[in-house]
């Protein structure tokens, strides 16, 4: 009798223990795939989304912003504020403070020097740091002590959560990858491939440009997490590949940016191993156009550089009438249905950033011509414009992707229909978005007339993203051509704003000036020219539980709290 | 005497047609791939709407009177984009073929007969025939797409490109197998003969042994047209290749993936069409063959 009812116990015991206590490993594998595959772990070195999503599984900000848009803190005990003492009073300085006890996942500690270190990589003149956005007006990095680190800026900084927050800036540890300061950056290759993180998982193998192998980090902070064991990321192939493996077929728990036209995801979701779930953001479908010449007669180096400006789209009425003959709620019927919208703006969200001006929206083929009649381009024998031996002929590239290809042919055809001749180009995305200085179809190059991709900015503050419009941060030979400001756009008096814009603390007058640069490089000026806000889709499988859809950080951002619905 | 002058004298080519005409395969081969040329050639004559021309209000329409093949979703007319497509399919099959033969035959010719060139035309063959096709055509599309375009426009620009590319590449089978006959033929009497009444080099290749090797030239020039198709397709189906909104056979079938349960028909046209091409181009070859070779004449 007795041992009966110990071995009952003891039974009972058993069954109950998975649900009392998750254990780091329990829910075995989990299979991600990226269609667009992640060619470095490092995103201080690339741009480029599916990189940075990427290296979130292994390296962590100090904070992340969650669902909301709210900052959450991952390696600070909590996000510094003016109420908490955080943040200085003339909001010159922040100081965050690091979780004790922390350990990367070699088993050394992390200390504030790895904090002061990766400012110091990012911020190295020689380097080309593709998120220097994110330093923009830092002054210094100090280590108070062993774990606090104080930011101080130049001037009074009213959003300091730009160091060291969001996927694009994380902490990167300090004895790996000292030697790799400036110029030398990118010949680390062994650590911008694998980098030791704090996050949930570690590299275990990673194979540039096809597939990433992690296992669970063993000196993860939370003895419980992450739930699984090993994870794969699998990089390349298409949407729509991504979107039936998840969604159809369910070999895999989740498809990151399944951009496909809706009739063909709806009819995938039939399959009933998964679900496409869309959330909107930031996420801007635009079209940039290059304000320098990329005519490849010109030598290599001085291509789409500041130093040629471009023969005809320097002309504001040429570029205004580009935007006016497109129609984008016929694109957004016809490319994304419930996960699109029209915009005119380059910050869609928030909405006390949203400048909302609505007169991009309709579609004015007349106007168009008018503005170019009356700008002095006059139709030639061959319906295509010129002026002064100028033709108006371009080039218009964009990634490979059905919905993009289906939106050239249709915007070709209205700027025929307004007398330009335009030449379509597509490029693999894995090399349109990988960054490679060494690669003629990168979209930093930009060696085409115009090109088509989609960007956004994470968090919930657009100053960054605004402050990467700025003239200094054109991708060049000089900057290993990385650099955000795609356009080229040069405009003193936007500097000028993007300046005081970091001057200013009120958050009304913030939100001013934020439409100001926003409408003066998409609707007074049209050297960026939004289509779409889009709305991010992933595909979910039905056994994936604990994923949150993010719109203002890395896709992987919660991955630590992921498991697997039995 | 009068016996001999009654039956007319029959020409050589005369007894290739008749011994082709017996070959079913082959002259169903033939008729269908001039049936094919004709469509694509001359129908844009009759069926004038333009392949790239995006009519939005007709999207994903399936066959009718105004639409024979349907519309795909942007509303172009398949029909248009199909013949489009064949035309710069074939053209590329044809031409690079065209590039080819005359590649492989030469190199062939020249290694076989003089013993001197032998080796090093050999190894160049090796040397190629070991270069992964893909992986190159992909540098050379990224090394010379710009220069070309910027040359000769986007269009013929990219069909110098890849007609140049596929070409290039594709010649070593051919250079080898005639290669093989010439040496063969080299020691046979005629050739011996004909030497020995003072047949210049030059001659001798152009009248005793090219006249020989033809009918292996000619299966490997189908072979070559059919291989052309077929690498055009996967260069325009990997996205490179023609730019995205000219319509080829591949870049047909590439877009169509995507629709592939709905709108099945999209990616049957364009696979039909490939399939048909290149088997009715075999058959035409085997025919030809056939035809050509003496010893296999009227047997």
């Amino acid at each position: 009798m007795k041992t009966k009812s110990l071995l009952l116990g003891a039974v009972t015991a058993m069954s109950l223990a998975p649900a009392a206590f998750a254990e780091r490993g329990a829910d075995g594998h989990v299979n991600v795939i990226y269609w667009q595959a992640p060619s470095i772990l490092n995103p201080y070195l690339s741009g480029g989304t599916k990189d940075l999503d990427a290296s979130a599984v292994v390296i962590e900000p100090l904070g992340r912003y969650d669902q909301d848009g709210n900052l959450v803190p991952y390696l600070a005990t909590e996000i510094p504020t003016l109420e908490n003492g955080g943040v200085s009073a003339d909001l010159t300085s922040i100081t965050w403070k690091l979780k004790p006890g922390l350990l990367w996942s070699d088993g050394s500690p992390l200390t504030s020097a790895d904090v002061v270190f990766t400012a110091e990589y990012c911020m190295h003149p020689e380097g080309g740091c593709a998120q220097l956005a994110k330093f923009e007006g830092v002054d210094k990095v100090e280590a108070i002590d062993d774990l606090s680190v104080k930011v101080t800026f130049k001037e009074a900084k009213p959003n300091p959560y730009g160091p060291f927050m969001g996927a694009q800036a994380p902490i990167i540890q300090k004895a790996q990858f000292a030697e790799c300061l400036g110029a030398k950056a990118p010949e680390c290759t062994s650590a911008n491939f694998g980098p030791i993180g704090t996050g949930a998982f570690r590299v275990t193998e990673f194979r540039p440009n096809d597939v990433i192998s992690f296992e669970a980090n063993p000196n993860y902070r939370d003895a419980a997490k992450p739930a699984f064991a090993t994870m794969t990321l699998k990089g390349g192939g298409d949407a729509t590949a991504a979107a039936r493996s998840v969604l159809e077929t369910g070999e895999f728990d989740l498809a990151w940016n399944l951009q496909l036209a809706p009739d063909v995801l709806a009819n995938m979701a039939k399959g009933g191993k998964g679900e496409a779930r869309s959330g909107f953001g930031s996420l801007v479908e635009r079209i940039m156009v290059n304000m320098t010449n990329p005519d490849p007669a010109l030598p290599e180096g001085e291509r789409s550089t500041a130093k040629h400006p471009h023969p005809f789209l320097s002309d504001v009425a040429v570029r205004q009438a580009l935007s006016l003959a497109i129609d984008r709620p016929l694109l957004v019927e016809i490319g994304y249905g419930q996960a699109g919208r029209p915009t005119c703006d380059l910050v869609p969200a928030p909405a006390i950033y949203v400048s909302g001006r609505t007169e991009c929206m309709t579609q004015d083929l007349a106007g168009a011509n008018k503005l170019l009649d009356d700008a002095g381009w006059a139709r030639g024998a061959d319906g295509v414009r010129a002026k002064d031996g100028v033709r108006l002929k371009m080039l218009y590239q964009t990634s490979t992707n059905a919905v993009r290809q289906d939106f050239q042919a249709l915007i070709k055809q209205w700027w025929e229909e307004i007398g330009f001749e335009v030449e379509l180009r597509n490029v693999s995305a894995s090399v349109f978005f990988g960054g490679d200085p060494g690669s003629p179809d990168t979209f930093q190059k930009f060696y085409a007339d115009v090109q088509m991709y989609a960007n956004n900015f994470d968090g919930t503050d657009p100053e960054a993203y605004m402050a990467a419009q700025t003239c200094d941060k054109a991708p060049r030979p000089e900057t290993q051509w990385q650099g955000e400001n795609i356009s080229r756009v040069c405009i003193p008096e936007y500097d000028a704003k993007v300046a005081e814009l970091g001057k200013t603390g009120d958050v009304a007058k913030r939100a001013e000036l934020v439409k100001e640069l926003n409408n003066m490089v998409t609707n007074d000026s049209h050297m960026i020219i939004p289509l779409v806000d889009r709305g991010r889709v992933t595909g979910v499988s039905n056994t994936l539980g604990g994923f949150v859809l993010n719109t203002w950080d890395s896709e992987l951002w919660n991955i630590a709290d992921w498991t697997r619905i039995k | 005497m009068t016996d001999v002058l009654s039956t007319p004298p029959r020409s050589q080519w005369r007894d290739i047609w008749d011994q082709f005409k017996s070959h079913r395969g082959a002259l169903i081969g033939g008729v269908v791939f001039m049936s094919i040329v004709v469509v694509v050639f001359l129908g844009p004559l009759i069926w004038t709407i333009d392949p790239t021309h995006v009519e939005i209000r007709a999207r994903n329409k399936s066959p009718s009177f105004s639409y024979p093949f349907g519309t795909d979703q942007l509303g172009r007319d398949m029909l248009a984009r199909m013949m489009a497509g064949g035309r710069v399919s074939i053209s590329v099959g044809l031409t690079a073929m065209a590039l080819a033969i005359t590649l492989g035959s030469s190199v062939g010719l020249l290694a076989g007969y003089f013993r001197k060139l032998d080796w090093p035309l050999m190894r160049l063959t090796e040397i190629f025939q070991s270069l992964p096709l893909l992986p190159l055509l992909l540098v050379m599309v990224t090394l010379f797409r710009e220069p070309l375009a910027g040359a000769f426009g986007p269009e013929k620009g990219t069909f110098i490109l890849i007609v140049g590319a596929i070409g290039v590449t594709s010649w070593m089978a051919t250079a080898r197998i005639v290669r093989g006959s010439v040496l063969a033929l080299k020691e046979r009497e005629f050739v011996l003969a004909a030497r020995s009444i003072g047949t210049t080099d030059f001659k001798m290749i152009l009248r005793h042994i090219l006249p020989n090797v033809i009918s292996p030239i000619m299966v490997s020039a189908t072979l070559g047209i059919a291989a052309a198709i077929i690498t055009e397709s996967a260069l325009s189906f990997l996205g490179l290749g023609f730019p995205p909104d000219f319509p080829t056979w591949g870049r047909l079938l590439y877009d169509a993936v995507d629709y592939m349960q709905q709108y099945p028909s999209r990616v049957i046209w364009p696979g039909v069409a490939i399939s048909l091409t290149v088997l009715s181009v075999n058959y035409l070859g085997d025919g030809l063959r056939d035809a050509l070779d003496p010893r296999i004449r009227g047997r």
